[in-house]
């Protein structure tokens, strides 16, 4: 027996309010963080991650304050991202009881700062947020470039050399996103995830595209992940964590149940 | 009412750890604090930390606080936790060679890189995550499950030159030692305050012990 693989379910908070991340549905259903948090922790979730879409400035305060109250009574490792630009963003963030902060595209714009955010608060809180959408042909070998802006941007860097860079670095766990199935629920990209996962000594973390229990089988059977990360299966409560972690466990993976 | 001081030497955030012990047990007066009176006036301390030991042991030593520390680790229930349990050691090899605080003998060491599980999958560095704790038998595992799974998150570990200070091992892949203790001191590589149930226990048994095994 050894480590466990772990299942963190996801929160898209929007000044403050859980909203659903699945672009190709435009309903916006509200819920209290401070709420679903306590669910997913009574089911098992393993971690608890936050991203936070407010888009504008003067509300950022919400989530750090959604942090502060979960971290009042749920004690598992809790990770926050989105709007991360400056070392006082993760300072906040780690002082609300934050353990891990998710750097996406101020990586992207400028890599030193995941050095000197690693350096400051240490490799264990540092997470890099990969957006990865594949840009080869049919019948090239499979080649993956990172996306900006909600993967609309391209930005010509090669997926699998940005994590080597980004652990390099001192990011101390990749976040990989595949633009390509987010919101589909077809399952992960499970080239991109063993791509990457192969090619890093770190964590990572596989997302975009869980539409079923097998779904996240699968991102750590074949995509090679160490932990996987969905949004909507759990938030509609059409799976618990619970269920998710007997599935994974019928399929031979070591769980914590 | 019973009070636990939080040593804050700048090593991380101790907001987690605060809740946690207030948690386990709501009568207890939690301090967080660089106060190296009010250290000594508690009846229990936690040394905790994250970060890198170079920036460890300057803080101890900038701030002064070793000397209380050490003064803690003989006369009170004492808990360290991750890179506080680390600094216990003799020395670390991280940040090419530190000297620590030499309260257990022996030293840290670093996760080989390129590990594989028995299937031959990659361990990652850092090791991350619920890992299963072995324990060998000490008041601090009252009411916990042998085996029990505690969250980790750390690239070295622990390895006493006295066996008989290693209360629990996790497997990655090897036996490390994931607890140290002797007499009043209790240490662990895992996080209680992030571990759910099993951590809010392993809290509660710490704020309850009187520092005898």
């Amino acid at each position: 027996m050894s480590l466990a693989k772990r299942i963190i379910p996801c929160l898209d908070v929007d000044n403050g309010r859980v909203v659903k991340g699945v672009k190709f549905v435009d309903i916006r259903d509200a819920g209290d963080p401070v709420e679903i948090a306590r669910r997913y922790d009574r089911e098992g979730a393993d971690e608890i991650t936050f991203l936070d879409i407010t888009a504008t400035h003067d509300n950022r305060d919400t989530i750090v304050h959604v942090v502060e109250q979960v971290a009042s009574e749920v004690f598992i490792p809790l990770t926050v991202g989105g709007g991360v630009r400056v070392l006082e963003d993760i300072r906040r963030m780690l002082n609300a009881g934050a353990d891990k902060v998710g750097i996406n595209s101020a990586a992207v714009f400028n890599p030193e700062f995941v050095k000197q955010a690693a350096e400051k608060f240490g490799s264990q809180c540092i997470v890099v947020a990969i957006d990865a959408k594949k840009v080869s042909q049919a019948g090239e070998a499979e080649r993956w470039e990172i996306f900006t802006h909600g993967g609309r941007k391209p930005t010509g860097i090669n997926a699998v050399e940005w994590a080597v860079k980004m652990k390099d670095y001192g990011a101390g766990e990749i976040l990989l996103t595949s633009m390509d199935r987010d919101g589909t629920k077809s399952g992960f990209d499970l080239a991109l995830t063993r791509a990457i996962s192969e090619a890093v000594s770190i964590p990572v973390i596989a997302s975009g595209g869980v539409g079923n229990l097998d779904h996240l089988a699968d991102g750590i059977i074949h995509g090679k992940a160490d932990a996987v990360l969905a949004a909507s299966i759990f938030h509609f409560a059409e799976y618990s964590i619970e269920q998710a972690k007997r599935h994974l466990q019928s399929r031979g993976i070591e769980v914590r149940l | 009412m019973s009070s636990v001081a939080v040593i804050d030497y700048g090593m991380g955030n101790l907001h987690s750890i605060a809740k946690a012990l207030q948690h386990a047990d709501s009568r207890v007066d939690v301090q967080v604090t660089a106060d190296a009176s009010v250290i000594r006036a508690a009846d229990r301390v936690v040394f905790p930390g994250v970060g890198a030991m170079r920036d460890c042991m300057q803080a101890l030593n900038d701030t002064g606080l070793s000397a209380v520390i050490r003064e803690s680790a003989q006369s009170k229930p004492f808990l360290g936790i991750c890179l506080g349990m680390q600094a216990l050691l003799t020395d670390s090899e991280e940040n090419d060679g530190i000297a620590c605080l030499n309260l257990f003998p022996g030293h840290v060491r670093r996760f080989t890189d390129h590990l594989h599980d028995a299937g031959g999958n990659i361990l990652k560095i850092p090791h991350m995550g619920w890992n299963q704790v072995k324990q060998v038998e000490h008041p601090l595992w009252q009411h916990i499950p042998d085996q029990s799974r505690f969250y980790f998150v750390h690239s070295y570990y622990a390895v006493p030159d006295d066996a008989r200070h290693s209360v629990a091992t996790a497997d990655y892949p090897q036996a490390f030692t994931c607890a140290l203790a002797k007499d009043n001191v209790f240490a662990v590589q895992f996080h209680p305050e992030k571990s759910q149930t099993v951590g809010l226990q392993l809290l509660q048994n710490f704020l309850n012990w009187d520092g005898n095994v």
